[in-house]
């Protein structure tokens, strides 16, 4: 029995070797983990199901950085991926990739004549990773934002209202103190991602230019210009905080986030993403708001901008136009409502287009998850600006670094809030330059 | 005692020091010489325009304030590594070194810590000295100690160091034992009946008669806390608050993998591959001069 078995899988598999074989076979890098990556492997599985002439494998390669370092050291080996998932702000290094690094989406779609259309996404996620005239660069994939998280437990104890959170920076403040003054927490305020949230975010919801040039969205000689009295106003009103105990710096980028499940922090600024981790580990009352804004610097919020990350085609010697399409065909895909609403809902990621959006109101998802839809609507608030709809600097990584750097001196005491950003913004346009001129070499 | 061989023809010697030579030709030549050349260009993050610059790179570094202040700071950084380090184990090998009770075991005990990756021991560094979360930071903390490494630069570096030396000092325990145990019995003997006590026998004979190991030492420790230490400090501060525990071997990662920047990061780490041939080269001189005496 067990040997017909066996003769007959040997007759068998030639077969099927050679059907496999006639499929056109498509990498994908991505940096997700536990899991998001289980998710990813669920696409990519789904895709393989739906059709029976693309073959796509999904392989993790690490943190984002290390995929994007992988990446480019494969292309520089001409063995290049298909498809690699890069950060947000790895984009402007992606975008100005000289000659035929990358096949922007827009020039994927028109080669292959796969429809990509741009007006599917959603604009805040839709700008990120656009040319200024809107056409499509990337594909757009895992995006959040970030939000206001608090908790409801520290509220309550301070005697603050817990089902309204606070809307304006005056009434974060007085809430901070409150929180204080009653001891309602451990820490009254703190932030993860200190660049993206109160410098990029800031800056996006009050119209205020991160840089010159769009943010650099029209031209590589973009300047920073995030060294503005209003920007230096909400820097000192942190430092003020800092100096009284109502806010606390935790380190950099995602070092702060333990403080925000453990509920140790009243109020923790975080990105959206974390509402996964909050749902299952967080053992206390918390609440989601919209960031809030300061009513002196502008009259109304605009957008928030996005983080996370999108795909980009890569180019390798030997690659068939047949492999081109598969990669196309695989965007559409995951661009479908169906398949986008799914990704949003067991991920925590916004939908990044309209009809995953529409099909998950229709599911009543955010009838069960109260709250899980305020991130998209603070991403889709308003009219997007040249402010804001996202960076496009090169190098991008280090100038959040400098910036962190100026600002942790100034918390110490060593500088003022303007010479925090002055400095930050010299140092950050030397970086800028040294970029221009490596990619006119 | 000279031990010398002598072939007739070339062809022999060759082929058997030709597994040796590709070897270092394939691991070491080729990838220091493609890290000079880089140095010497600008480069795009995805090498297809390359432009040679000549010393523009060096002459940047140099010029900038930050770059030097990172190269003193590394300076001091790995002498106070290496310092802690060879200090603590030298104090562990000496009281080792005698009849006690459960020995063995103490000095297996001691050796653990080398075998923990340092990005581990960064996070268990973490655990006890994170100002919110760590038990000794909240203890602290509570105890008005303004313990916040994440904002004072005087205690990240201090924590650094502390984590850095920690690692190393099992492998300098060994080391010293050793040392300490290859001292003929006959000599400390001698000293003990012309009356040396502890201390004065051990700063006039033991010390001296372990200078060949301690500066065997000194070297491995310094090159340690210039290259090695990379994990722990990356996971403990990641070279903040400002630049305050960047170490130069910090700044060559962060502008080559994370910020791109291909010619400088390779500019950097020729300057550090100068720094290690210097260091190796004193101490062939000096180590070829001990056996030679």
């Amino acid at each position: 029995m067990k040997r017909r078995t066996l003769m007959a899988a040997a007759t068998v598999l030639p077969f099927a070797q050679a059907r496999a074989a006639e499929k056109t076979k498509i990498v994908w890098w991505h940096a997700m983990t536990a899991a998001l990556g289980e998710q990813v492997n669920r696409i990519a599985d789904e895709f393989n199901k739906s059709q029976d002439a693309i073959e796509i494998q999904a392989v993790f390669k690490g943190g984002y950085a290390d995929t994007m370092n992988a990446a480019i050291a494969a292309f520089r080996a001409g063995q290049a991926p298909h498809l690699v998932q890069v950060f947000e702000v790895g984009t402007g290094t992606m975008i100005n990739a000289p000659g035929k690094v990358v096949k922007q989406v827009w020039e994927l779609s028109k080669e292959t004549g796969v429809v990509l259309e741009p007006k599917n996404y959603i604009g805040a996620v839709r700008g990120y990773y656009s040319l200024p005239d809107g056409r499509m660069a990337s594909m757009p994939f895992n995006s959040s934002t970030a939000v206001m998280w608090y908790s409801k437990d520290a509220f309550k104890k301070a005697g603050l209202d817990p089902e309204k959170a606070p809307t304006t920076w005056q009434e974060v403040v007085k809430a901070a103190q409150a929180i204080k003054a009653k001891d309602a927490a451990e820490i009254p305020m703190t932030s993860s991602w200190v660049s993206w949230i109160q410098m990029e975010q800031y800056g996006a919801l009050h119209n205020l230019p991160f840089a010159t040039k769009e943010n650099g969205f029209a031209g590589l000689d973009a300047e920073l210009s995030f060294n503005s009295k209003a920007h230096v106003k909400h820097i000192d009103r942190l430092l003020a905080m800092a100096k009284d105990g109502t806010f606390k710096y935790s380190g950099r980028d995602n070092a702060p986030d333990q403080l925000l499940v453990s509920g140790k922090a009243g109020i923790h600024f975080n990105s959206s993403g974390m509402r996964g981790d909050m749902v299952k580990s967080a053992k206390f009352e918390w609440g989601e708001a919209l960031l809030p804004f300061d009513p002196e610097v502008a009259k109304a919020p605009l957008n928030s901008i996005i983080g996370g990350a999108s795909l980009w085609t890569m180019t390798a010697p030997g690659r068939t136009p047949a492999e081109y399409k598969a990669v196309a065909q695989f965007l559409q895909f995951i661009g479908k409502a169906e398949n986008d609403a799914y990704w949003h809902q067991h991920t925590g990621y916004v939908p990044v287009t309209l009809g995953g959006f529409e099909l998950s109101q229709k599911q009543g998802f955010y009838e069960k998850n109260v709250g899980a839809d305020l991130p998209v609507r603070q991403l889709s608030r308003g009219t997007v600006t040249p402010s804001s709809k996202g960076l496009r600097l090169g190098r991008l990584v280090e100038i959040r670094n400098i910036v962190y750097e100026e600002l942790e001196k100034a918390f110490q005491g060593g500088q003022t809030g303007q010479q925090a950003l002055d400095t930050a913004v010299a140092r950050g346009n030397k970086v800028l330059r040294e970029f221009q001129k490596s990619i006119k070499a | 005692m000279d031990r010398r061989t002598t072939f007739d023809g070339w062809l022999l010697p060759v082929l058997l020091v030709l597994p040796q030579l590709l070897l270092t030709g394939f691991f070491f030549y080729w990838p220091a010489g493609e890290a000079v050349w880089s140095s010497l260009t600008t480069q795009d993050a995805f090498g297809t325009g390359v432009v040679f610059v000549g010393l523009d790179n060096f002459s940047d570094l140099f010029g900038d304030p930050l770059y030097r202040q990172s190269a003193l700071l590394t300076v001091g950084f790995c002498l106070a590594v290496a310092g802690l380090a060879m200090g603590l184990a030298l104090a562990l090998a000496v009281f080792a070194d005698r009849e006690i009770r459960g020995k063995g075991t103490y000095r297996t005990l001691l050796i653990w810590p080398y075998a923990i990756a340092p990005a581990m021991s960064a996070v268990l560094f973490l655990f006890i000295l994170d100002p919110r979360v760590g038990l000794l930071g909240r203890w602290l903390n509570r105890h008005g100690v303004d313990w916040d490494y994440h904002l004072n630069g005087w205690q990240a570096l201090t924590m650094v160091v502390l984590a850095s030396a920690w690692k190393q000092v099992s492998y300098n325990f060994i080391f010293f034992l050793a040392g300490l145990q290859s001292i003929p019995r006959a000599v400390t003997e001698a000293a003990r009946m012309d009356g040396a006590k502890g201390w004065h026998r051990f700063r006039t004979m033991t010390f001296p008669l372990l200078a060949p190991t301690t500066f065997f030492l000194l070297v491995v420790n310094v090159v340690y806390a210039a290259f090695d230490t990379f994990g722990t400090i990356n996971a403990l501060t990641h070279g903040g608050p400002g630049k305050d525990t960047e170490t130069l071997v910090l700044k060559v990662f962060r502008d080559g993998v994370v910020n791109q920047d291909i010619g400088s990061s390779s500019a950097q780490s020729v300057i550090l591959m100068l720094g290690v041939i210097a260091i190796t080269a004193v101490q062939f001189r000096f180590m070829g001069k001990k056996v030679t005496e």
